[in-house]
């Protein structure tokens, strides 16, 4: 395998800080939310920061990512602000988007973060495109689509695939299975088969990995990278794993009965952040003091970035017009 | 039928749903979590137990192809509702029911029936902004061979949503998602409300006021408090976008001379423009001023609270546009819009208002 064996200190850092990151941040909306000050649905990423982080620190700034309702943590491993993503929470004209979309639509194309669709499946083809136009001319970036489980019941994943496929375009299909379609489980809408299949039906060669191990992700997509930057075509990624919180909102919610207690333990127990934490202390790479260090650290930026929305002026009505053409 | 029992508008749809699927076992629901713990803003509560689970299909998500089922199921004897948690994500099944759904019973010669109820909820607020919060029945409302209508207060949803599944036609049933916590007077027994006309709620004499969803319940705001003030207004709840029914807004506008229409969609190209239209073809000597129409500006819903500030309709805007027709002395004005504005008072506007409670 002509992968890196060994992450390089720096690179195991990264991946470990960057989900930290995410975990405190998406933290802090949870237990900040009753405030109500951040006025639109939030779907939260507690337990998926591996899928996020593992995928976009082995990308470029110049690749594309696109992304779905639950954006978060992919906006903030590719680089994203998290001041503007805070206010655009907040519907702040300091948001990413000046408050147009809230928690639903976070882009910003100083990180080629290009788009974020609230509409299952609907991000997919974007991405497609976007590989079509670099492939037209030429470059070689990579788009990445992320894409839930559910996302592949849609006709759109498959008509995106086919041609993904059919002109071996520079796109990777980030697939985070996370079991289920809000209160719905995976097996009470798709047969007994592996997602993988679907892809390979197209013929699109597959990844499928524990998604709560960061550094697999991070190794299964240099791969699936270096096969789109020479032209040999899409890769779709399967990441198993789980999310903590209620489908949207800011609470956990397995007391309603839509999933066992046992079953959120199980995956507690296998937590993406506590896991590569543990591997990177038992490597010597970290510390303890270095993870306390760290976090400090983080909580500082959420603490300034959170008085940062919540100080910024609403965007004026008068404005709302304004965009609707270039 | 009479009743001192006062549910809301969203119970008012699962108890119709629920007796008309009791009494009809070819009645089958599909819907993205119709099983859950939520059943679609507890629309479907407690189906499974009490028709039997197999009569609730839970659809994976893939609209299109799930509408084109649901369809094939219809043809084959079957009732199909099928229930969406935002008219957004029907977008995906335009399609079918455009092409299918919509055309069936024509292209077929009369011999192919599609009894099909499809309900589109119509989000608002808390900041659910460009993709979750469209109000798109004017398209709908476009297309020849389906009923498409727009139940405002509860006593007419449990009867029209009884009617629509008993109908051999398609019907959209457009569901206002601020509607479902309007509260009324609602009979506990199985009755049907036919799928026809406006349905006039105040009487009056000084303009004729059309609206459709929850704006209806905007301007019964309106109507109430001018009534203080003793102006009295023809206040229709439109209910059934298509097929129209104009005869009883035609009747109106020619005692009354003038016409204000507010619905939930875009004002351009809306059930507005189209009410406005006809009515100006077809009363234009009877009209004393232009008519006015009333709807959402022209450009997508925002997410942020600031930037909705203006967006929406409510019953202020509606009674300063009221005002140009009738226009009332300054004081009775000034009185009216207070009152008004002392209703809703501090309430945010981007959460529903807790003021809807019938009797209507
Ligand atoms: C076309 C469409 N249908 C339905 C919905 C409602 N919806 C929003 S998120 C969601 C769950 C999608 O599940 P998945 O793709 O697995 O992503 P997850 O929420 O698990 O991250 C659904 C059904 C939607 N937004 N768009
Ligand atoms: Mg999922």
């Amino acid at each position: 395998m002509a992968i890196i064996m060994k992450l390089e200190y720096e690179k195991s850092i990264e991946l470990y800080a960057c989900m930290q990151r995410i975990r405190l941040v998406e933290e802090a909306i949870s237990t900040r939310y009753v405030e109500q000050e951040m006025r639109c649905p939030v779907h939260l990423s507690i337990g998926q920061e591996a899928a996020a982080a593992g995928v976009c620190l082995a990308l470029e700034t110049r690749d594309k990512v696109f992304s779905t309702h639950r954006s978060h943590a992919h906006y903030l491993s590719k680089g994203g602000d998290l001041r503007k993503m805070l206010a655009e929470i907040y519907g702040k004209a300091t948001g990413c988007i000046g408050g147009r979309g809230g928690s639903m639509h976070i882009m910003d194309l100083d990180v080629n973060m290009v788009a974020s669709i609230p509409i299952v499946g609907s991000c997919i083809p974007l991405a497609v495109g976007s590989a079509l136009a670099d492939s037209l001319d030429g470059r070689d970036n990579v788009s990445i689509a992320y894409l839930g489980d559910a996302s592949v019941e849609e006709g759109v994943f498959h008509e995106s695939a086919n041609f993904a496929k059919l002109r071996d375009l520079p796109v990777l299909f980030v697939c985070e299975n996370n079991l289920y379609s809000v209160y719905t489980q995976l097996h009470e809408r798709q047969p007994d088969r592996p997602i993988t299949a679907l892809a390979e039906a197209h013929g699109i060669p597959t990844y499928h990995c524990d998604g709560n191990n960061v550094e697999e992700v991070y190794r299964s997509t240099l791969n699936a990278l270096k096969n789109a930057r020479s032209n040999k075509g899409p890769s779709f990624l399967l990441l198993d794993t789980y999310r903590w919180l209620e489908h949207c909102g800011p609470n956990f919610d397995n007391d309603i009965g839509y999933r066992t207690e046992a079953e959120f333990r199980i995956w507690k127990n296998r937590d993406p952040v506590i896991l590569y934490k543990k591997n990177l202390l038992k490597k010597g790479i970290l510390t303890e003091e270095d993870t306390v260090e760290l976090k400090c650290e983080i909580q500082k930026e959420i603490t300034a970035a959170f008085d940062f929305a919540k100080n910024s002026p609403y965007p004026d009505h008068s404005t709302a017009i304004n965009n609707v053409y270039a | 039928m009479t009743s001192d029992r006062s549910i809301s508008l969203g119970e008012a749809i699962r108890e119709g749903l629920l007796q008309a699927s009791q009494r009809d076992s070819s009645v089958i629901h599909f819907a993205e979590g119709v099983d859950d713990p939520l059943a679609v803003f507890g629309t479907l509560k407690g189906f499974g137990d009490k028709i039997g689970h197999e009569r609730m299909i839970e659809m994976p998500i893939s609209e299109n192809a799930l509408t084109g089922v649901a369809i094939g199921v219809a043809l084959s004897g079957k009732r199909p509702v099928i229930s969406f948690q935002r008219v957004e994500f029907a977008m995906l099944a335009l399609e079918q029911i455009a092409n299918n759904a919509a055309k069936f019973h024509y292209v077929s010669n009369g011999q192919h029936n599609i009894p099909l109820v499809m309900r589109l909820i119509v989000g608002r607020g808390w900041g659910q902004g460009p993709e979750h919060s469209q109000s798109l029945e004017g398209m709908f409302a476009q297309f020849p061979g389906l009923k498409v209508i727009m139940p405002s207060l509860p006593e007419d949803a449990k009867g029209m949503i009884i009617a629509a599944v008993n109908d051999n036609n398609p019907v959209l049933v457009i569901e206002h998602r601020w509607n479902h916590y309007a509260v009324g007077n609602v009979p506990t027994e199985y009755y049907s409300k036919d799928i026809v006309g406006p349905k006039k709620i105040r009487n009056g004499d000084a303009v004729t006021l059309v609206a459709t969803s929850y704006m209806t319940l905007e301007c019964l705001r309106v109507a109430d408090a001018l009534s203080s003030v003793g102006v009295s207004v023809d206040l229709f709840d439109l209910r059934v976008l298509r097929p129209l029914d104009l005869e009883p807004i035609v009747q109106s506008v020619k005692k009354t001379g003038k016409l204000l229409t507010v619905d939930t969609g875009y004002r351009k190209y809306g059930i507005g423009a189209e009410i406005v239209s006809s009515i100006v073809e077809i009363c234009f000597n009877f009209l004393k001023l232009a008519p006015i129409r009333l709807g959402l500006p022209d450009h997508p819903t925002p997410s942020s609270a600031g930037l909705i500030k203006n967006y929406y309709i409510d019953s202020i805007k509606i009674l300063e546009s009221l005002n140009t027709l009738i226009k009332l002395d300054r004081s009775s004005f000034e009185g009216v819009k207070k009152n008004i504005f002392n209703e809703r008072k501090d309430i945010p506007i981007d959460v529903p208002d807790p003021f809807f409670k019938g009797p209507f």
